[in-house]
């Protein structure tokens, strides 16, 4: 039986009017831009299923911007964030789609530098204001931004997990879930853990020749 | 530990205690926050609560969709202005419901309790209640604990998302919450508290989650209202004295069954009900 926190019923503090539509979709858009990094320009969202359908009047589209521009689910700017894009000259596109075999509140993110380069996220609104990102730039991931969350691309070799979770226990960094795939040889590793990786220990990782991509993100405040 | 009402009420009565008190001590071991912290943790919520409740009342509220818009406004207005059938209480505690119902459609803040389509019941009742009765904060406080147990065993056993179990899961249950918050802020036992809660649930029984344009509006926002006021009521008819005679756990499993057997037309889909009249289904051409 899951175990509630008081404020998982009283809660989260959110701009209305939906949690899942709205402050969802917020959430959704701030862990995307954790991720991709605040240089972009242009930033175009697929929409599927019941956000392709309803997002106007849930008001999913202002609080993707919203989340996008940095803002947090209860920010009051969620309101007019359109025109702060605008003010900002992020130009904003959105787009009904199907992306197949999804949940029904799923986005794609894409996000554009000046010079045309292009970096995807994908995630669900899975209910109550929680989010699952489920693909990071063609990588499968599943993490939900509760946690602080280390990424990590690398080419597989033996031995790998263990150095990286020998470094982080050494950093007095406990690990709450580790979930590695791979590709060819190419391995993507998602770790949740209690507390944000420190700079220490993101350079000890960074260290390792077989490590080309890491970053760590920081929790989103449900409240 | 508890899961279930039956488990709550012996806890409060082997200890001696409310069941706020039992509720802080259960968030306290989970989160390993002391108790003043999680209680100024709540009273951070309860300010949205309050802003939220008197907002629409004193300022033009518009919904994103423009299905709904100055109702509170208007109840306020009228109350103010003439002698009305349910009197000073009653009429205040819907325009407040109305209130966050607005905000929140209108993309304001507010506090999701337990959902953010029902968010406006359990902050009007307490309110209600401090107001009438010249509570003070801590009384209010004490209020939410109680309420956020109510919801908690709730969706533990059951659901709390229209989806799942209709707007008896969302709306009703906010009520059964208010309810055991009122009666708590009123001196009530914690059984009476359940009671209460019980009443609340089994008044709306059933209710259906039909909004038009699947949008967190229409009906939506009466569905506050009317649900404050069977909070009241609840809370009321458990102080006189009268117990549920099916005990919480149950009703809570009843109304789980009921959820689950209504059919997905009647279950936020916007297929069914009043979403599928045909000027819910003109709304819906128009906005989407």
């Amino acid at each position: 039986m899951k175990d509630y926190s008081v404020f998982d019923i009283l809660g989260p503090v959110m701009i209305g009017p939906s949690s899942s539509h709205t402050a969802g979709a917020a959430r959704l858009g701030k862990v995307a831009r954790e991720i991709a990094g605040d240089n972009f320009d242009n930033v175009c969202f697929y929409l599927h299923g019941s956000f392709a359908k309803t997002y106007k009047g849930h008001g999913t589209d202002r609080a993707l911007v919203a989340g996008v521009l940095g803002m947090d689910p209860s920010d009051e700017r969620i309101k007019y964030s359109f025109q702060i894009a605008e003010e900002k000259g992020i130009k904003i596109k959105f787009i009904e789609t199907d992306l197949g075999y999804a949940h029904p509140n799923t986005v794609k993110i894409v996000f554009q530098n000046k010079y045309g380069d292009t970096f995807y996220v994908t995630g669900s609104s899975i209910g109550g204001g929680s989010i699952l990102i489920t693909d990071i730039d063609g990588n499968k991931v599943e993490f939900t931004g509760d946690l602080p969350t280390l990424l990590l691309k690398y080419k597989d070799r033996k031995g790998t997990i263990s150095k990286i979770s020998t470094i982080l226990s050494s950093n007095d960094i406990n690990i709450a879930t580790m979930k590695v795939t791979r590709e060819r040889n190419i391995a993507t590793m998602v770790v949740e853990t209690d507390t944000l990786a420190n700079k220490n220990a993101i350079e000890e990782i960074s260290k390792n020749e077989d490590v080309f991509y890491i970053k760590t993100i920081n929790p989103i405040d449900k409240r | 530990m508890y899961n279930h009402g039956e488990d709550l009420i012996q806890i409060c009565n082997e200890k001696n205690k409310k069941i706020y008190e039992i509720v802080l001590e259960k968030e306290s071991d989970i989160t390993g926050k002391s108790i003043d912290e999680i209680r100024k943790e709540m009273n951070e919520n309860l300010k949205v609560m309050i802003e939220s409740s008197s907002h629409a009342i004193n300022n033009e509220v518009v919904s994103v969709s423009g299905l709904i818009g100055g109702e509170s406004k208007k109840v306020m207005e009228y109350k103010n202005s003439h002698e009305t059938i349910c009197g000073n209480t009653i009429n205040k505690a819907m325009a407040m419901a109305l209130s966050t119902s607005e905000v929140n459609a209108s993309m304001g803040k507010i506090v999701a309790a337990p959902t953010a389509g029902a968010s406006g019941i359990l902050p009007s009742a307490l309110i209600t209640a401090k107001e009438k009765f010249n509570l003070n904060d801590d009384d209010i406080i004490n209020g939410l604990f109680t309420a956020a147990g109510i919801g908690e065993i709730v969706a533990k056993n059951a659901t709390v998302s229209g989806a799942y179990g209709g707007c008896q899961a969302e709306c009703g249950v906010a009520a059964a919450m208010a309810a055991a918050g009122i009666v708590e802020m009123l001196g009530g036992s914690p059984e009476t508290c359940l009671h209460a809660s019980s009443i609340a649930i089994i008044n709306i029984m059933g209710l259906v989650c039909d909004p038009i344009a699947g949008l967190v509006e229409f009906p939506c926002a009466f569905r506050n209202a009317s649900g404050v006021v069977n909070a009241l009521i609840s809370a009321d008819l458990a102080l006189a004295g009268i117990k549920s005679l099916v005990p919480f756990d149950e009703v809570v499993e009843a109304m789980y069954r009921v959820g689950k057997s209504l059919p997905d037309t009647l279950k936020e889909t916007a297929l069914g009900g009043l979403a599928a009249t045909p000027t819910g289904e003109k709304f819906k051409e128009r906005i989407l």
